[in-house]
């Protein structure tokens, strides 16, 4: 155990380094030169423009030099300068990541509250009408592509039936609320906006439902699997004879043990929303990483792509890392090192 | 009562043991799509990329999923998309399975310091959300279908590899490799003959599983900006068109439902290819 923990540790910096290394050099081997998107292609016939901005963006040194200094500049916070919105890329990608943050925990909170729920539903009726809808839902959830059933609700809902609002974070009338801590579910609060924090809620509904549907998916296949598991174990049978009620059985005995498998997936189901997050930004206007991400790789922006790519790797790892040990915690059980499918 | 057991034996012996419903209702709808792919310019109702009617029409009787913002029909366009998709999963899948195979098999069987070498960059390229990485390196070799698939190459070999080394990892051990060996094959005669034929399965399930999710990447990007580009009529690229006037629903309608069928059918065929081949991982 402890060694596990130990090796998984030592691994991570390695890990990090690659993961810097391979997004540097891929952006540094490229068939577009950086140069047009920074000066414009106009200005490329004119040498004196071209040199002096091969010297200001440090294009002049060599591959190596570029990687040491890169290097050395990311262990003191710094990213880099954006091409395009020419601020620190470090600075953008903090102001868009709470923003980010919001989407994503509503949408694993949406998503795990559903999905077991549909779970527990599905294994208590077992082969009826609700299992088979659970499972449907489930899988059209993982199959449909977030940026068309974000398309599909925004038109039903927004459009059509006119319940919630459209894209954005917030009213486009209203006022963005003072930054404090970048969440505007909690900075609308902070400033006792009840106005403004009703309106952030219900413009975060339909992204974080689209963005949770993968995860609904995932986590009530598990719940299911587990509850089913659990439900054919003696002290469930024993729970009954006692007298204890169908819901108390279900919810307090069955269902706490259950739970354990379904931590891990919803660790790892972070890898889906990452990726996820990417697309719904897009959709929705959300102004988060993952349109940062867009814009800087449409504007072939490289320092904000490395850094995007970097801070996304590391967010990859340190949640898969965190998920693993969370498990070998919980369950002792669990025997680490050759890890079973989960 | 007497009469159902018999029509029950003879169904059984005339429905062979693979034809279970994921996987013959998985590959009707594939086989669907491969054969409108082939034979759509044949009886396609207009052209995929020229002017069809009026702007913005929605679904009617010519237009049976309505045109878009420069006339075109959505529902030819919807079909005619398949031509692209597919044929860039295939290379994307392939290409993989070649690289991934060749590097998983080989680590796997010689072992030692090329096989830590090798793992390790696997282990990093995994360490990348696939979409980023596939972001980062269609945008430096720039936009482009061509490029979006080399990117997804890159994104996809090292799954085929890791999967690839475990199981020769659990096949080399195995009597009739040591008997091979004692009877003086050549190592890469060993690794051929007697470790890989035992390997395949469950890397034929994986693939058949990714070439629905390599047509969801490779729409992304599209959608993204960074694949195929306009006027061609790819489907992540016709969904990017119906984001601009998401009121207009039937534009991004037809290449939706596209993608979801694929991915639909993929899964179900890999599940189906799974209980059939390896009934024990069930």
């Amino acid at each position: 155990m402890f060694a596990y923990v130990a090796k998984r540790l030592i691994a991570m910096p390695f890990l990090l380094l690659g993961v810097i290394t391979v997004a540097f050099l891929l952006t540094h081997f490229t068939a577009a030169d950086p140069l047009t998107s920074i000066i414009g292609e106009r200005q490329m016939n004119n040498p004196q423009v071209v040199q002096a901005a091969r010297e200001r963006w440090g294009l002049d040194q060599s591959l190596p030099e570029q990687y040491a200094i890169y290097l050395g500049n990311l262990v003191t916070g710094d990213f880099g300068t954006s091409f395009r919105t020419r601020q620190p890329v470090a600075h953008d990608l903090l102001l868009r990541l709470p923003a980010t943050l919001e989407l994503v925990i509503s949408a694993m909170l949406l998503g795990t509250f559903f999905g077991v729920t549909l779970g527990v539903l599905a294994a208590r009726f077992r082969d009826g009408m609700i299992d088979n809808l659970a499972r449907l839902f489930a899988l059209v959830g993982a199959s449909a592509p977030v940026f068309w059933s974000g398309l599909v609700v925004l038109f039903v809902f927004s459009v059509q039936l006119g319940w919630l609002p459209g894209p954005g974070r917030i009213d486009s009338r209203a006022v963005a609320p003072p930054f404090v801590t970048g969440f505007f579910t909690v900075d609308t609060l902070l400033a006792g906006d009840w106005a403004g924090f009703r309106s952030v809620l219900l413009h975060l509904i339909l992204p974080a439902s689209v963005l949770g549907w993968t995860v609904t998916g995932i986590v009530s296949r598990m719940v299911r699997a587990s509850m089913l598991d659990v439900l054919s174990q003696e002290y469930i049978l024993a729970a009954r004879a006692k007298g204890a009620s169908p819901v108390r059985v279900l919810l307090h005995h069955a269902l706490r043990n259950a739970m354990l498998p379904t931590l891990t997936i919803i660790g790892f189901s972070f890898a889906y929303l990452i990726t996820g997050a990417v697309l719904t930004e897009a959709i929705f206007a959300w102004p988060g990483i993952g349109s940062y991400a867009v814009a800087a790789a449409r504007g072939l922006d490289h320092p904000a792509i490395i850094g995007v790519t970097i801070v996304g790797g590391a967010a990859f790892l340190i949640s898969n890392l965190l998920t693993d040990l969370a498990y070998a915690f919980v369950d002792p059980r669990v025997k680490l090192g050759g890890r079973a499918g989960a | 009562m007497s009469v159902v057991v018999p029509t029950q034996r003879r169904w059984r012996s005339v429905v062979p043991a693979w034809a279970t419903l994921p996987l013959v209702g998985g590959g009707v709808i594939i086989l669907l799509w491969v054969i409108i792919g082939f034979t759509i310019p044949l009886w396609a109702p207009y052209d995929p990329v020229s002017l069809a009617g009026m702007r913005f029409q929605p679904p009617s009787a010519e237009h049976w999923l309505g045109t878009d913002a420069l006339g075109r029909d959505v529902f030819t366009r919807t079909l005619y998309g398949v031509r692209h998709s597919f044929p860039i999963a295939v290379v994307v899948i392939g290409c993989a399975l070649v690289i991934g195979c060749t590097v998983g098999a080989i680590a796997g069987y010689v072992g030692g310091l090329l096989d830590s070498v090798l793992m390790r960059l696997v282990d990093v390229t995994l360490s990348f959300p696939a979409i980023l990485l596939a972001m980062a390196v269609t945008a430096s070799l720039g936009p482009g279908l061509g490029n979006a698939a080399i990117a997804m190459v890159i994104v996809w070999w090292p799954i085929y590899a890791r999967l690839m080394r475990a199981q020769v990892l659990s096949v080399r051990n195995r009597e009739h490799v040591e008997a091979a060996v004692a009877s003086g094959a050549t190592r890469p005669r060993v690794l051929i003959k007697h470790i890989l034929p035992l390997c395949w399965s469950p890397i034929i399930v994986n693939a058949t599983m990714d070439f629905g999710q390599v047509v969801l990447l490779a729409a992304s990007l599209s959608f993204i900006g960074l694949g195929a580009v306009p006027p061609t009529p790819e489907w992540g690229q016709m969904i990017s068109d119906g984001a601009l006037q998401f009121y207009r629903w039937w534009i991004a309608l037809g290449p939706g439902l596209a993608i979801l069928t694929v991915v639909l059918a993929s899964n179900f065929l890999g599940d189906g290819l799974r209980d059939f081949l390896d009934p024990r991982a069930k």
